[in-house]
């Protein structure tokens, strides 16, 4: 089957979406290219699952289109769009066994005996739940009971996996074991992955690229590292990152100059003032020149020391060397590491270049 | 101040146990109000008829079964068991094919007027039953349902439907809808997700309803005495004879209509629950 695969690009044309008079989605446009893995993230309500499920089928656009491997597919049945789904409570029938479960959808296209039962154990080895073939939903765990999840969809053998927030349910040292089994599992199968979830650490770790959404739009679709390092957007920089990404206000100080917290920074060229000067709080190193911060907070992390700190009357925060040895009411001076220093308009919240 | 604590303390434990002898008493009170009347019918059915009609009234049952023996001998009688077990089937059947699909609707499918449909299929139940008697009991007459169990099937599918379509709508809320999704998106349309998964978790759920249904159509005694004549219905059957049949004979038929309603609803009393939304699972 796998020889026979298509390509199976995902286009997101023009989408919008209306739940009577709340505007869900605002006109998506998306391209996710064969066999990538796009993980839809953001905060709840903000849309992912609602994308994911117009992909799906589940629930009608209001308007645009959507294609699966160059064919409009919006029109059509879940069951006809080459589509597998795996759901946040797993839907995994009380009234079968596992064997049956993982095989539903291969019954449903009539494939021989011989055929199920081939395909039904070798995904059933690929999530490591062979010995629990006979088993019924109710006697499962709810890690188990999200293997035969991801095994049913991965038996439909299909072009494109949807999974809405999959792991949401499972304790964190599961989760963490889930994600790297699932990203690997999924790269095997050559399949094009769609994956919704609010956790910026499954998002960063497990996608290809990542879209962020915010009040029902993209704000920036991008690899994990460009959405970490060069945030489009106000919100982004907020959203990832953990502690986010500090912020403080920047006054023209002439040609390219931008005076912050009293320093003077080089900056962008830009016709408006103020900006917001951002940086990372891993991105600056106590020196002798740079912000004046006095120390609110300092927990030790062992590996490095989170320092909260206060810079011109914002709240700022710094990861320092746990060698360090900085106790609360402490004056700091931190120079930022220029080339990780970026910029964003306050009115438009998007990113300066 | 530390004098009316101390008066106070030992009051506080026989409130309570005057609370909890109010509680039991009430609780025994109730289940004589119920069993009493059910454990003499019992005793008197098992009787034979000369034991029934003397008196004392005996307090044990005899294990005589000439009561139960007179009673299938007497005229019309097994006829009326039979018209009223067709009856009941004819209602359960009915009953559960209108009112299993209006519950799917009303717990999958947002409409307007859907809290107004709800309402509506209780008020049904408010319509005295006499007041529709008589119109019913013409219209019958003049499509020539009257006297038939179909058409004696009809209206106590009316009084049933109600129930039905409360007892499924809670059963199918109870079964997350992700289930179905989960089936359309693995090559299932709206029709075999529900034969293939929704069906077979709500079976016991529909045979519940279905027995209730049975069990109301059994026990309704005025529309099947107004509306039929030689097609009686044992409830209506019994009240004909009432005055003119012996004691025995009154005993036998009692118990012959209570037992199989009591052992209905002790099956599905659970699903009865649901209906009213205290438990489902």
């Amino acid at each position: 089957m796998k020889g026979t695969r298509e390509m199976a690009e995902i286009q997101i044309k023009n989408v919008a979406k209306k739940f009577g008079a709340y505007q869900a989605l605002h006109d998506i446009n998306l391209t996710i290219a064969d066999q990538e893995f796009m993980v839809l993230l953001g905060a709840s309500g903000c849309g992912k699952t609602t994308l994911l499920r117009i992909i799906c089928g589940l629930e009608t656009a209001t308007e645009g289109e959507v294609w699966i491997g160059g064919r409009r597919v919006d029109h059509l049945a879940p069951k006809d769009r080459g589509i597998a789904m795996v759901f946040q409570n797993y839907a995994v029938f009380p009234h079968l066994t596992v064997f049956e479960n993982i095989g539903f959808g291969l019954r449903m296209q009539k494939l021989p005996d011989d055929e199920v039962r081939h395909r039904v154990e070798r995904v059933a080895s690929l999530m490591h739940i062979e010995m629990l073939l006979k088993r019924y939903s109710g006697e499962l765990s709810g890690g188990q009971r999200q293997r035969v999840a991801v095994a049913r969809a991965l038996a439909m053998e299909p072009d494109v996996i949807l999974m809405d927030e999959p792991l949401s349910n499972l304790d964190a040292l599961l989760r963490m074991e889930m994600r790297a089994e699932l990203k690997g599992v999924l790269a095997e199968s050559k399949t094009t992955a769609v994956y919704v979830t609010h956790d910026q650490v499954e998002a960063m770790s497990m996608a290809d690229r990542i879209s962020v959404m915010h009040q029902g739009e993209i704000v920036q679709a991008a690899s994990p590292i460009e959405v970490y390092r060069n945030p489009a957007a106000e919100f982004v920089a907020s959203f990832i990152g953990n502690p986010p990404m500090n912020f403080l206000r920047a006054e023209a100080a002439g040609d390219g100059k931008w005076s912050v917290a009293g320093n003077v920074i080089d900056g962008p060229r830009y016709g408006k003032s103020p900006l917001q000067f951002a940086i990372r709080p891993e991105d600056m190193q106590p020196a002798g020149d740079g912000l004046e911060a006095k120390v609110k907070i300092v927990e030790p992390l062992g590996a490095h020391l989170l320092v909260t700190c206060e810079v011109n009357g914002t709240l700022f925060r710094a990861v320092l060397d746990s060698d360090m040895e900085v106790k609360r009411g402490d004056m700091l001076t931190l120079a930022p590491q220029t080339d990780r220093v970026r910029w964003f308009d306050p009115e438009t919240t998007l990113a300066v270049a | 101040m530390t004098d009316a604590t101390v008066a106070e303390a030992p009051a506080a434990p026989s409130t309570r146990s005057a609370g909890r002898f109010l509680y039991i008493s009430g609780v025994v009170l109730l289940c004589a109000w119920v069993l009493v009347p059910i454990y003499f019918l019992l005793v008197n059915t098992l009787s034979s008829p000369n034991t029934v009609n003397s008196f004392p009234k005996p307090l044990f049952p005899e294990f005589d079964f000439g009561s139960l023996a007179f009673f299938a001998q007497f005229a019309g009688m097994l006829t009326a068991l039979k018209n009223s077990v067709l009856t009941a089937g004819m209602t359960m059947i009915m009953s559960i094919l209108i009112g299993a699909p209006a519950g799917y609707a009303l717990s999958r499918f947002d409409f307007r007027g859907k809290e107004l449909f709800r309402l509506l299929i209780l008020l049904t139940r408010a319509f005295p039953l006499p007041l529709l008697a008589l119109p019913l009991a013409v219209m019958f007459i003049q499509t020539g349902l009257d006297d038939t169990t179909f058409g004696l099937a009809l209206v106590h599918t009316t009084l049933a439907i109600p129930f039905a379509v409360l007892i499924t709508f809670s059963l199918f809320s109870g079964i997350p809808l992700e289930l179905e999704e989960a089936a359309w998106t693995l090559g299932c349309t709206r029709l075999t997700a529900f034969t293939k998964v929704v069906l077979p978790l709500i079976l016991p759920g529909i045979t519940a309803s279905a027995i209730f249904a049975f069990v109301i159509s059994w026990n309704e005694v005025f529309a099947a005495a107004v509306l039929t004549i030689e097609n009686r219905t044992l409830t209506a059957f019994l009240l004909q004879n009432l005055d003119t049949s012996p004691l025995h004979l009154k005993f036998a038929g009692g118990f012959i209509l209570v037992v199989p309603a009591l052992i209905f609803i002790f099956a599905v009393r659970k699903y009865l629950f649901a209906m009213w939304g205290i438990a489902n699972r």
